[in-house]
């Protein structure tokens, strides 16, 4: 029996949403009634659309954001209303990579400082020597130059950021990350290179990963098990395989089909279903 | 036949000329053909698009080449000449449908001033095509539409808005600049049909920018592969995708994701061949400073 790592029971959220000056705010669920269970070693694909919902689960499960209702249990520890100082010693465990590295690496520290806060803040680290050897080794296990220590942020390219996002995230040796859009901004050929070095990681280092992407084929690559939200539910969850192969819900279907294979295909363009959509309201995210 | 864009041999360089982008760039548009440009960033592909428009970075120049629309230079052209074209006879579909329109003006007023400016109509026949075109590229309630600021509408809407403007004119050529990179790909899908039919209905070429070689799969007849601003393969979209001749398409085909297919197909581009290339395209501006022998 595999273990699980992160299970979640009927977990929703919902945001206050004032619809006039004088009503009392009625609450809008983004999350409803979600129910996931990530086996130790495995990565799921959260796949979704912008306003799915998929980042605020994201932040949910790394508990930036406190659930309305329902559970979150991590290696066993119900987590879902715990106190700010209670997640703690849970917060080196747990940890997430960010779309954009280049708002979420500090442009102010050079990567030495950036990979070896975390462990000083948990008091992993003694010496400065210590400090910078560790700095080069994280570097190393991404594939950046150890010399890049000394570097700072914007002194990097679009993918070598997102390796050291990625550093960041694996400073505390954690055993669940979240990782969000983290490949969506990225060239074809950088995107290859990120995903075959999570791939790696993952071999190597037995991370548990949530993979948050609006990309089906990307998930393809990296996921064991894909769960597909539409607005805020869980439409759809299994093994890659199985929902590639034969995707049981409409959604899915319509969400393989969008996906423009680099093959030649006449008709692709025809429409087969009506373009029209309902007149949308407030801005996409 | 006159080619609807034939660009010779175009050289751009920034910072007044010290840093080439565009390193001798060949291609042609057809009347009718969709032609797409692909490459990575950097690759200089949308740069073609703004020296096409006059679009350029204040610090950029354009060394050398040609850019003939319709058989005319627009390099040489008079500033006026080029202007009339612009919005009328060459047309752009922009990347980003957030930024792309004005945040204080009504979607209603950005359409009419258009329609009245380029084709002189009257206040109430822009309005009557404005509302025509808003059907066209399927907006449901065009007059409610038409009333609305664009932070009302969602990016899908915007980015249709923006295509019925790029068409109301009936150009001779369309420059789709990435226009469905910032949606999601069922929306992406209707945005392409949509260019799909306007570009049929009004009889405009289109040059489609693009990074993604699925788009230029579905949309595009003919494709240029584009990287360090030299044009590495050209030919049909259906030859250069199932028999390409250069190692960095087939590089590219490799490291695209595919839903279709399982996780081990997928092969990263090799760093060896980016360095060559650069070092191709490093060469050649030394010669190029050299000058001739």
């Amino acid at each position: 029996m595999t273990e699980i790592l992160l299970r979640t029971g009927d977990l929703s959220f919902a945001y206050p949403e004032r619809t006039g000056l004088f009503r009392s705010p009625a609450m809008r669920a983004v999350i409803r009634g979600v129910e996931l269970a990530v086996p130790r070693g495995s990565v799921l694909g959260l796949v979704g659309e912008s306003g799915s919902g998929k980042t605020t689960l994201g932040r949910l499960l790394v508990r930036l954001l406190e659930p309305t209702s329902g559970g979150i249990q991590f290696d066993g520890i119900e987590i879902s209303h715990l106190s700010e100082a209670e997640l703690r010693p849970l917060r080196a465990r747990i940890q997430m990579i960010f779309q954009d590295p280049q708002s979420s690496l500090n442009p102010r520290l050079r990567l030495a400082a950036t990979l070896t806060r975390p462990p000083l803040l948990h008091g992993r680290m003694k010496t400065r020597r210590e400090q910078r050897d560790r700095a080069a080794r994280l570097l190393d296990l991404v594939g950046l130059p150890p010399a890049f220590v000394d570097r700072y942020p914007h002194e990097l390219s679009g993918g070598q950021r997102q390796r050291a996002g990625i550093a960041r995230a694996l400073a505390l040796q954690p055993d669940f990350i979240v990782a969000d859009e983290i490949v969506s901004g990225l060239d074809v050929s950088t995107q290859a290179h990120i995903l075959t070095l999570l791939k790696d990681l993952r071999a190597r280092l037995g991370l548990t990963m949530v993979f948050i992407s609006h990309d089906l084929s990307v998930v393809r690559v990296l996921c064991d098990d894909v769960a597909i939200l539409n607005r805020g539910e869980v439409v759809e969850y299994g093994p890659v395989a199985r929902i590639y192969s034969s995707p049981q819900h409409a959604y899915t279907r319509q969400l393989l089909a969008a996906i423009p294979l680099p093959d030649v295909e006449p008709g692709w363009l025809e429409e087969s279903a009506p373009v029209v959509l309902p007149q949308q309201q407030g801005s996409a995210a | 036949m006159t080619a609807t864009l034939a660009i010779e041999d175009l050289k751009v360089a920034l910072r007044n000329g010290a840093a080439p982008v565009l390193r001798g760039v060949t291609l042609q548009v057809q009347p009718g053909e969709v032609r797409g440009l692909v490459g990575e960033s950097g690759a200089g592909k949308s740069m073609i698009g703004r020296a096409v428009l006059g679009l350029l970075p204040t610090d950029a120049r354009i060394t050398a080449g040609r850019i003939s629309f319709e058989g005319s230079d627009l390099v040489a052209m008079r500033e006026a000449d080029r202007r009339h074209l612009l919005g009328r006879r060459i047309a752009l579909i922009p990347q980003d449908p957030m930024t792309s329109l004005n945040p204080v003006r009504r979607v209603g007023a950005q359409l009419t001033s258009l329609l009245r400016h380029h084709l002189g109509l009257s206040k109430s026949a822009a309005l009557a095509r404005a509302t025509e075109l808003l059907v066209e590229v399927a907006i449901r309630e065009p007059e409610r539409l038409l009333t609305l600021y664009p932070h009302e509408i969602s990016g899908g809407m915007r980015q249709r808005v923006l295509i019925a403007m790029a068409f109301a004119c009936d150009p001779a050529l369309v420059i789709a600049d990435e226009p469905t990179t910032a949606l999601d790909v069922t929306v992406q899908r209707q945005v392409l049909q949509l260019v799909e039919r306007l570009r049929l209905r009004h009889g405009a070429a289109v040059l489609f920018v693009t990074h993604d070689l699925g788009v230029v799969a579905k949309i595009c007849r003919t494709v240029t592969v584009l990287h360090a601003g030299r044009v590495l393969e050209e030919g049909e979209t259906r030859d250069v995708l199932v028999r390409p001749r250069h190692p960095y398409t087939r590089a590219l085909l490799a490291a695209t994701p595919r839903a279709d297919r399982p996780a081990e197909a997928l092969r990263p581009v090799p760093l060896a061949l980016i360095e060559q290339l650069w070092s191709e395209a490093h060469r050649l501006d030394r010669l190029a400073v050299a000058g001739p022998l």
